[in-house]
């Protein structure tokens, strides 16, 4: 291969040409966008709601009762339905929740690398106070504070506890950034520090910050599931993973299908969220590898 | 040492107080409280119940009525399990949960660093494509994934181990949720010592070493070694604090009486004094472990010390 002009391709070009050379993190892409779609249009599919009752098909395993493909819980709802609203669930929440906790840390990281001194120190001390709490402990007192079940509170617990990492990583980069020319000659033109942040740093973090958001996303849906799991999070009848795993885990003895079904869903999720992460994180800084 | 010690202890002290107090605030300024989920109760019975348990008075005056019981050892009684104080509950539940989460570090420690260890000797070959895809699905599966599987497969199918439950001294009940809760650490411990030994390796002195004509074992016991497992030794107080979390949910799956089912059942039925005591063990252990894990990396790494 040539020795390609590194000046003659922005930063993005090059990152799309190494992700596309990546055939894990294509393939991953690939699963998300075909389980995503599978998410939006199964459930319309299927003649069954997510809470509608089949008395004749209790606890039917898969493929053994007509329409309902993945078979059905004790209560005779359509586990096909209910775990593909469940993927629904989940990456609505952790899609939101990531965002929340990314725009939180991005603007806290870049606000106290920028600042500096005094306030600087506080700032990354209540990150390092907030950090050395274990995290979904942290949304255990959030939740029980706030009550259970409603969305809204999910998704602030989740995303409130989540921005930690970005808001460091965010930091230490903006540090380093400071101390640039293009900072120093933004500042001797006489740019307000608010219009520097904006226009200079921020751009100037874009590939971390897409790196870490998209590390995030399964880190969300992790949390949601913990939370669900445990019965602080999504409540019955309305299904996410996690509800969905808890329900099946009680049920393994009879119906194991129960379990595996949105188990299956969220360790493909899971796995494929991360291979992506990682490629767009090899994709964006080659060094790393 | 000593200062750098000491300073650690300075951080740590105050962290204990902000959560303390963060979480005395949160819990207090809730709405709900933990007489509303029974029956209406006549008014006058409400103001009994307040009073003997303090509730009536300002919440400053609760938050110091507090303090002052934490520093007695005193966490006051539970709501919701009325037979039982807060830290006798804590007492119960503590070295269960003790146990669980030492021996998953300690499992995770023993299996996590020797495959990370073989996978970055054995570069590019079997073992290191092994070890780096079991570590890529441990990271990414969730414990509470992991521990119905696993409870599915050698409980239920091969009846190797129980399925859950909890006899006193029987340690087979205990070896489903230590290797769940271990297999995450380990996942991550192994990719740190892959990628940080692989990087040592590289380096200028090792291959100094290596000119010298060092065979390739003394290179990598004397001297790649002790720097490579840095990062291993700056996770451990994170792996503790994912430990703690993950006992929860491992407690939850396998019926474990420990402190963690305590913790939840606690915040579902909003029972203060218990979520509170919880909080406080919690905190005091997470960072009490933290600060050993900062310890044993400002001795292995005197740049650490003088900073």
């Amino acid at each position: 291969m040539s020795e390609r002009d590194p000046l003659a391709h922005g930063l993005w070009q090059d990152a799309a040409r190494r992700l596309r050379g990546d055939h894990g993190a294509c393939l991953a892409l690939a699963l998300i966008a075909a389980v995503t779609l599978l998410a939006l249009l199964g459930p319309v599919a299927s003649p069954w709601a997510y809470d509608s009752l089949d008395w004749r098909h209790l606890a039917q395993p898969p493929g053994s009762a007509g329409a309902h493909w993945f078979g059905t819980d004790r209560l005779g709802r359509d586990l096909f339905v209910r775990t593909l609203h469940g993927v629904r669930l989940s990456l609505l929440i952790s899609a939101l929740a990531s965002a929340l906790s990314v725009g939180i840390g991005l603007a806290w990281g870049a606000l106290a690398g920028f600042a500096g001194g005094r306030t600087d120190e506080w700032m990354m001390r209540c990150v390092d106070v907030l950090y050395s709490l274990p995290y979904l402990f942290i949304v255990i007192v959030l939740s029980t504070v706030v009550g259970r079940g409603s969305l809204a509170v999910l998704l602030i617990a989740i995303g409130a506890v989540g921005w930690l990492t970005t808001a460091r990583i965010v930091h230490g980069q903006t540090r380093a950034l400071k101390r640039r020319e293009f900072i120093e000659a933004a500042r001797a033109t006489g740019l307000p520090t608010a219009a520097i942040i904006l226009r200079h740093i921020i751009p100037n973090l874009a590939g971390t910050v897409a790196v870490y958001a998209t590390l995030t996303v399964p880190q969300m849906i992790l949390f949601e599931g913990f939370l669900s799991f445990l019965g602080l999070g999504v409540q019955e009848p309305h299904a996410s993973l996690g509800n969905l795993i808890s329900a099946g885990a009680q049920e393994m003895e009879s119906a194991p299908w129960m379990l595996l079904v949105p188990a299956a869903f969220l360790v493909v999720l899971l796995v494929c969220l991360n291979l992506v992460g990682d490629g767009l994180r090899d994709a964006l800084d080659p060094r790393e590898r | 040492m000593l200062s750098y010690a000491l300073r650690r202890i300075a951080v740590a002290v105050p962290t204990l107080l902000v959560i303390i107090t963060v979480s005395f605030a949160l819990e207090r300024l809730a709405p709900g409280g933990p007489f509303d989920q029974e029956q209406t109760l006549a008014p006058a019975v409400r103001a009994n119940l307040d009073r003997v348990y303090g509730l009536d008075r300002p919440i400053p005056v609760q938050y110091g009525h507090y303090l002052a019981a934490l520093a007695r050892g005193d966490f006051g009684p539970s709501l919701s399990q009325r037979d039982f104080t807060v830290g006798e509950l804590i007492g119960q539940g503590l070295p269960l949960s003790a146990t669980l989460g030492l021996a998953a570090v300690l499992l995770a420690i023993l299996t996590g660093i020797p495959a990370g260890i073989a996978a970055a000797v054995w570069r590019g070959r079997a073992t290191d494509h092994a070890v780096s895809a079991l570590a890529a699905l441990g990271v990414a599966l969730p414990t509470f994934v992991t521990g119905p599987a696993l409870a599915l497969l050698f409980g239920l199918y091969l009846h190797w181990l129980p399925v859950a439950g909890w006899e006193r001294g029987a340690p087979r009940y205990l070896v489903l949720p230590v290797v769940t809760l271990a297999l995450p650490v380990a996942a991550y411990l192994a990719r740190l010592t892959r990628a940080s030994l692989l990087e040592v390796l590289r380096t200028a002195y090792v291959r100094s070493a290596r000119a010298r004509g060092l065979g390739a074992a003394r290179v990598l016991w004397r001297h790649a070694l002790r720097p490579a497992l840095l990062p291993a030794v700056s996770y451990l107080g994170p792996a503790v604090a994912f430990v703690v979390t993950g006992s929860l949910v491992i407690e939850t799956v396998f019926g474990l009486p420990g402190t963690g089912r305590y913790l939840v059942q606690g915040a579902i039925d909003r029972d203060y004094p218990l979520v509170l005591g919880m909080v406080m063990v919690y905190a005091a252990l997470t960072l009490t472990l933290n600060l050993a894990a900062d310890l044993i990396y400002g001795w292995l790494d005197p740049r650490v010390r003088h900073e």
